[in-house]
């Protein structure tokens, strides 16, 4: 061999899941030290590929090389032991043990537990030192923020001594300033010679640490190049397949009488713990307002209280008639008589019934339309099956057919069925929450121009979104909401991400 | 892409795991020294090779259609409802009120009354944990379970010292009056020239048995309420969403459950023994189970499911008539049965999916 040889090189690697071909002849050389970008829609193979190379799946054909060296990987116990470590987008801690615990757990040596503790403790503190990892070991993780659970993730990664590192979607769930911080760490990794890979669908990310970047669609690599080399509008363009538009083409808003009116709004958790600790805020017709924050700082719950999900406390008018907050007349049914539409945040536990056919979810919610009955018992499902297939050509569905099960369109698509009938509704209000999670770029801007399209119609719309981009470039007017309270509000071209990260994080900005 | 079709689904996995308990039966015949090919001849034979023979069968059926279409309905709403027993039991207390306290015309006037105070007892009689899990979390599984044995109890404690006649020492009601009497297959079918056997207890309820499916399969598929129903029962978060109430469907799911499975009072207290005696329902609340589990809680699989289970239960009885095969292992054979269709369901279900992938990916190289 001359010179040095990758640190993970795969050769024609295939794998398809029955009918769909996952992978296909995809062939990758990441050299060591260096950080190398994977991007591609969902769906595209990413997430299968390094499954393959942290061997939960068998590829059917191809070689992987580490270090020069062909190696198979049954396992994850045989990735670990090539000195792969893997970060996943959900992490995999156990809540109600330390962050010591967490990091040896599966690692331990010999019976006892106090010798491998004593140890790790002091692996950690040199780790900290050496990479700015800083946890504090005795913290329980439920205790700790997802930035530092991520780093226990990593921790616990190269404790095992990996020194590849896999990190898959590893800054959804984090503010700018710890996204921040995390890529000064994978500085830091990168520094002192270790390999990683990033899985990633935000183009900026790719542009801001990597070195070089792979580029997936329908599960082939269509490009390896050098990050310096390239441009987001290229690489968009090489993830989608054709020219994509990144930015929101819309006019100004024009807000007319007001909708919703929100006052000193307070809700409170299963658990008795309040989430949502009295906010004001106001849409008006034909505007859009964008909720940004951290997931977890009482978004969710504001959206379930208008949606009638939860019961809250406070004063909200829609229309200036009151909106019941409890008891009678707050539940799903009576929100959407009131003119209220609702995409939820998680279209596959509340918006769809993934074991439903596409028509059947076409009602849902609705089921108690008129269109849809026949007679006093029956639903007519005839109509409701042609309703479908007008939503789907209109939103363009893809497959159109619909007799298939949700589960079996792909997220994007889901999310369109859903979108499609809450705003073919023509409500006063829509609820929107994560409008775009999960949904390939390609369908982001088609979801995003149908927002804007029902804003122009006059519509109000509450936007809640943890990414900041789709806040920055949807919203007339920017709330940000932390611990529960609103933290300001900003008008979207007079402020950035780094002082609205700021908001997210709880400091209060410079007067506005 | 679902992965495989839907006739492989419900007709070739039940099947295979069919043949797989049967195969196993075999085994534990052959271990007690007797011939399965002879015990198997004798139990389709007693069961299937005669009028009286299909006329038991049928009966058993009727019992376990209602039974296991009120299991099914339940879990349709994601509910285990484990009081079909009990809640029989209380459909025999509904039946027997009726038929021994109303000087009725007709039996068909009286198979009506019956079988909605049968109904409405089931249904009361699953209202309490419905209520309990809706309003408090207490688990349907364990109440129902309790319930079941407070039936009994109650049953017990009407039929000793409530309903027994005068002077009898049997805990049971006086046999009903005659006008009440529901016709049987044999007369039935008599006068459309079908020889059918006398001796045989299925009767008319059969025919509300299969009702019970259409209509069950209309109130699934085709209403608004079976809509709500298949919602909350895939999704409770979705419900919410959607504005179904959970208490609402909760409730409503296990009425009508509990409704179903009492309405089996009208074939085995009303048709067969024509008084209510004590454990008139002989475990049929729980065969129910079994039936619902076999038949994919799908109305027409329940119907398939109960007839298999009638057979097995009237040609085991044949087998311990004719054979020194105890009567304990054809328990054995339902419990095969059982295990196979039910709980080892993946067992069978994930080879024959690998196998229609490889073969469609054959198809598409």
């Amino acid at each position: 061999m001359t010179g040095t040889s990758p640190a993970i090189e795969l050769r024609g690697i295939s794998k398809a899941f029955g009918p769909v071909q996952a992978n296909k002849d995809i062939s990758i050389r990441v050299m060591p030290g260096t950080i190398h970008g994977i991007i591609g829609e969902n769906g595209a193979g990413k997430s299968t590929l390094m499954s393959i190379l942290y061997g939960f799946y068998k590829a059917d054909a191809g070689e992987v090389f580490i270090r020069g060296q062909k190696t198979e990987i049954p396992d994850s116990q045989a990735a670990i032991a090539a000195g792969i470590g893997m970060v996943f987008q959900h992490f995999k801690l156990v809540e109600n043990f330390t962050v010591l615990e967490n990091v040896v757990l599966g690692a331990e040596q010999g019976r006892l537990l106090r010798p491998s503790l004593a140890r790790a403790r002091k692996i950690l503190s040199d780790l900290a030192a050496e990479y700015e990892l800083n946890v504090d070991p005795d913290a329980r993780i439920d205790r700790i923020g997802v930035g530092m659970q991520q780093r226990v993730e990593i921790l616990k990664a190269l404790y095992r001594q990996a020194d590849i590192l896999i990190l898959d979607e590893p800054t959804g769930v984090l503010t700018p300033a710890e996204a921040d911080h995390l890529f000064r760490i994978l500085d830091n990794l990168r520094a002192e010679g270790k390999t990683i890979i990033l899985i990633t669908h935000k183009l900026r990310e790719i542009m801001e640490i990597t070195d070089t970047v792979s580029v997936m669609r329908r599960g082939e690599m269509t490009a390896t190049v050098k990050t310096a080399d390239t441009n987001p509008e290229e690489l968009a363009e090489l993830m989608v397949g054709r020219k994509v538009l990144l930015r929101v083409d819309k006019v100004p808003a024009k807000p007319g009488k007001t909708v919703l009116e929100v006052q000193n709004l307070r809700v409170r958790d299963h658990q008795g713990v309040e989430r949502v600790k009295g906010i004001d805020l106001t849409v008006r017709a034909g505007e859009i307002l964008g909720i940004a924050g951290v997931a977890g700082n009482g978004q969710s719950e504001l959206l379930e209280v208008l949606g009638g999900m939860r019961p809250g406390a406070g004063d909200v008018t829609l229309n200036g008639a009151p909106l019941p907050l409890e008891g009678r007349g707050s539940d799903g049914q009576s929100r959407r008589a009131a003119g209220i539409s609702h995409v939820p945040e998680d279209r596959q536990r509340e918006g769809l019934i993934m074991e439903f056919h596409a028509w059947e979810n076409t009602a849902f919610g609705y089921h108690h339309d008129p269109v849809y009955q026949r007679g006093r018992l029956l639903m007519n499902n005839a109509a409701l099956q042609r309703d479908t297939q007008a939503k789907m050509d209109k939103f363009d569905v893809r497959p159109p057919d619909p007799w298939l099960t949700a589960k079996n369109f792909s997220g994007g698509n889901q999310q369109k069925i859903v979108e499609a009938r809450e705003i073919e509704r023509g409500p006063d209000l829509l609820l929107v929450g994560q409008p775009t999670r999960g949904v390939d770029i390609g369908a982001i801007e088609f979801i995003h121009r149908q927002i804007v399209t029902l804003r122009d119609q006059g519509a109000a719309i509450l936007l809640v979104s943890v990414e900041l981009d789709e806040i920055l470039s949807l919203s007339d007017r920017i709330a940000v909401m932390f611990d529960g309270r609103m933290m300001g509000e900003r008008l979207p071209d007079q402020t950035d991400e780094t002082e609205l990260g700021l908001l997210m994080a709880g400091v209060s900005g410079k007067a506005a | 892409m679902d992965k495989m079709p839907k006739w492989a689904d419900v007709v070739l996995i039940p099947l295979i795991s069919l043949i797989l308990a049967a195969a196993l039966s075999a085994l534990v015949i052959l271990a007690i020294g007797e011939d399965p090919v002879a015990a198997v001849k004798l139990m389709v034979n007693g069961a299937l090779g005669s009028t009286y023979g299909w006329g038991y069968t049928l009966y058993y059926a009727t019992n376990f259609m209602f039974t296991g279409l009120a299991v099914a309905v339940a879990f349709h709403a994601r509910m285990f409802n484990i009081g079909g027993e009990g809640q029989a039991m209380l459909g025999g207390l509904g039946v027997a009120l009726m038929c021994l306290y109303i000087p009725w015309p007709h039996w068909s006037l009286a198979l009506i009354g019956a079988t909605g105070l049968a109904a409405l007892f089931g249904a009361a009689w699953a209202a309490i944990p419905a209520w309990l899990q809706a309003k408090r979390g207490s688990h349907i599984v364990i109440t129902t379970i309790m319930f079941n044995f407070i039936a009994a109890a109650v049953l017990n404690y009407v039929l000793v010292n409530l309903m027994r006649p005068k002077g009898s020492m049997d805990p049971a009601t006086a046999r009903f009056p005659g006008a009440v009497h529901l016709p049987t297959l044999h007369e039935l079918l008599a006068p459309i020239g079908l020889n059918f056997s006398k001796a045989a207890p299925a009767n008319v309820s059969l025919l509300v048995a299969v009702a019970a499916c259409i209509l069950v399969w209309l109130l699934i598929w085709r209403t608004r309420l079976g809509y709500e129903i298949r919602a909350y029962g895939h999704s409770e978060t979705g419900a919410l969403y959607a504005g179904i109430s959970p208490v609402r469907i909760t409730m409503i799911a296990m009425l009508i459950s509990g409704g179903l499975a009492g309405m089996m009072a009208i074939n085995n207290v009303m048709g067969e023994a024509e008084r209510l005696v004590l454990n008139a329902t002989e475990g049929a609340g729980f065969i129910g189970i079994a039936v619902a589990l076999m038949g994919r809680s799908h109305p027409f699989g329940v119907f398939l499911a109960a007839i298999l289970f009638g057979f097995l239960y009237q040609g085991g009885a044949e087998l311990a008539l004719w054979t020194t095969i105890p009567r304990e292992l054809i328990v054995v054979i339902q419990a095969l049965v059982i295990l196979f269709t039910g709980a080892l369901d993946n067992m069978v279900r994930m080879p024959l999916e690998k196998l229609f992938l490889a073969l469609r990916k054959e198809k598409q190289a």
